[in-house]
């Protein structure tokens, strides 16, 4: 299964409409980290609303997938979650600690269209 | 766990012949007088004052259903039958008000009526009378026992269902402006509670496209560190479906129980009361109030 | 061999349903077919999420660690509760620090390390057996609310 990445304005949408196996989500972390880059993206916006289950596996790759996207100089943020999947992961202990996550797609752009620009690195003489 | 051992499905499965023979000669017996045992037992049915939230009409026709399946749970051995019955009569009447000590009542006058008519065939030979009854005593035991446990499990289930209504009730999840719900709890939280309630406040967020929770904690006396940790996850999953809750009302002994199991406070948002909960969560939502009197023009 | 509790409730024999785990492609289909039972049998949407949770943590530790290995869903026979049991079986190299693997934080192939006690936290029963070079069954059983 291989996850559309749309491209509007300064963001990358990905839309995750079907069942990810591992290497699905491996490959969408791959491509997204890479096209970050390449469109001078400023923010990600992750909709799992097709995710039929969230274990350590996938968490710690969204995890992750966010953590090196923000080293790319983008935020990210993850909306969609189903409401059993969010009980069946907090019972598990597990959590997206550290990624901002929104209802969904609309929300999620409203989320980054909040965030203040970042602020310039000085440079040292 | 408790689990108990579950009622095996065949009335004392015997290879002996004779017993065989015994049992379908007194169900041949019984089917018979169908007609007049039937109705012998529906009269001190009603001379018990059993089931008196049923008409007579009502009475007679179970009491006809009831007779046939228990014949063929004694012919065939197997009540499995008579088990779907009994639940599906269970069903039927537990919402009339029928009592436990009525359904066990009835299926033991039965059992009487039966085996008076029997001691009157077989009772003048006691060899005789002896072996029918070793055949029906026993199977009659068990169906009086499938029919009574039926009966209460079936209670069980709608007692049940019943908690899982009213806990429904027990927490209301509030939509009080565009974008904000608030969840009052009242009362104890056992572990039950607290799930069904995170649950509904995932729903409600959902519906509601909620982006601040209120949890008003104000009504909620003590809770343990079990419940404590359920409360935590209660607002982490809220988060992950997209809505920030703000803790409000917490009592000094809840301030200590999550403290003592080492609760990150970090992940949790927590405002002294209700209201100044509300206020904040306004302001997170771009709200601002003002009272009439300085709203108009300058 | 250690062993965690015991059994209370029987699996229908004729109710087990045998899921081969060699891929990541087969963690999908095994927690599907895990969801599509807990479903028909009445387990509410939640609850079947979790149950595919589960499975999906057995099954994964089932192709990191052993590459092969089969899970097994059943249901159980304890009226009037439903419950669903899950078997995760492998002959692979087994764990050698079960306390450990079961505290959570450890993990050898670079997991959350929260698979096995994570998935005992969910649980009604959990069951462990392991020993290095024998291979790993775990079997848990989840009664619908």
């Amino acid at each position: 299964m291989d996850v559309p990445i749309l491209k509007q304005r300064d963001y990358l949408i990905a839309s995750i409409q079907a069942v990810l196996t591992d290497r699905d989500l491996l490959n969408l972390r791959d491509k997204l980290v890479q096209q970050v880059g390449n469109f001078r993206s400023k923010g990600v916006i992750l909709d799992v609303t097709g995710l039929d289950v969230m274990d350590s596996f996938s968490v710690r790759t969204l995890r992750d997938m966010a953590h090196m996207i923000r080293l790319r100089g983008a935020d990210t943020v993850i909306v969609g979650i189903q409401p059993e999947v969010a009980f069946a992961m907090v019972q598990l202990g597990l959590s997206l600690e550290g990624v901002p996550t929104a209802l969904d797609l609309e929300e999620g752009l409203a989320y980054l269209g909040r965030i203040p620009k970042r602020p310039v690195p000085k440079h040292r003489p | 766990m408790t689990d108990r051992p579950s009622l095996p499905h065949n009335l004392e499965p015997s290879s002996d012949a004779s017993y065989l023979e015994v049992l379908r000669e007194l169900v041949a017996h019984l089917r018979q007088n169908r007609t007049q045992l039937r109705e012998e037992w529906a009269r001190r049915i009603m001379g018990a004052k059993f089931l008196t939230a049923m008409t007579n009409d009502e009475i007679l026709a179970e009491c006809s259903a009831v007779y046939d399946n228990y014949l063929g749970a004694l012919e065939t051995g197997s009540i499995e039958a008579l088990e779907a019955y009994a639940r599906d009569l269970s069903e039927r009447i537990i919402p009339r008000g029928v009592e436990t000590f009525e359904v066990v009542g009835i299926v033991l006058l039965l059992r009487d009526v039966l085996a008076r008519s029997l001691f009157a065939k077989y009772g003048a030979n006691q060899q005789v009378l002896t072996r029918v009854l070793d055949a029906y005593e026993p199977a009659a035991n068990r169906i009086a026992n499938t029919v009574a446990v039926g009966f209460v499990q079936e209670r069980e289930r709608i007692i049940r269902q019943q908690q899982e209504a009213i806990r429904e009730l027990s927490t209301p999840v509030l939509p009080v402006r565009e974008r904000l719900l608030i969840l009052p709890i009242i009362g104890i939280i056992d572990p039950q509670r607290s799930r069904q309630l995170t649950e509904q406040l995932l729903r409600g967020i959902r519906v509601n496209r909620a982006r601040v929770v209120v949890m008003d904690l104000t009504g909620v006396p003590t809770v343990d560190a079990a419940v404590a940790n359920h409360l935590v996850q209660t607002v982490e999953a809220a988060r992950l479906v997209g809505a920030e809750v703000i803790v409000t009302g917490l009592s000094p002994e809840l301030a200590q129980t999550l403290v003592t199991i080492a609760v990150d406070l970090g992940k949790m948002a927590t405002v002294g009361d209700l209201q100044g909960g509300i206020e904040v969560a306004e302001k997170l939502l771009g709200y601002k109030v003002v009272p009439i009197s300085l709203q108009s023009d300058p | 061999m250690a062993i965690f509790q015991v059994n209370t409730a029987t699996t229908l024999m004729d109710t087990i349903e045998t899921v081969p785990i060699r891929t990541v492609t087969d963690i999908v289909i095994a927690r599907q077919r895990g969801r599509d039972r807990a479903l028909s049998m009445r387990f509410s949407e939640t609850e079947a999420t979790l149950i595919a949770t589960i499975i999906s943590e057995l099954a994964r530790n089932i192709v990191l660690y052993a590459q092969h290995g089969e899970i097994l869903i059943g249901s159980l026979d304890n009226p009037p509760r439903r419950g669903i049991s899950i078997v995760s079986r492998d002959e692979g190299p087994g764990i050698a620090d079960v306390q450990r693997a079961l505290l959570g934080g450890y993990s050898t192939s670079g997991g959350l390390g929260l698979g096995l006690c994570g998935v005992r936290r969910m649980v009604d029963e959990f069951q462990l057996e392991t020993a290095p070079g024998k291979g790993t069954t775990v079997a848990v059983k989840k009664w619908a609310r």
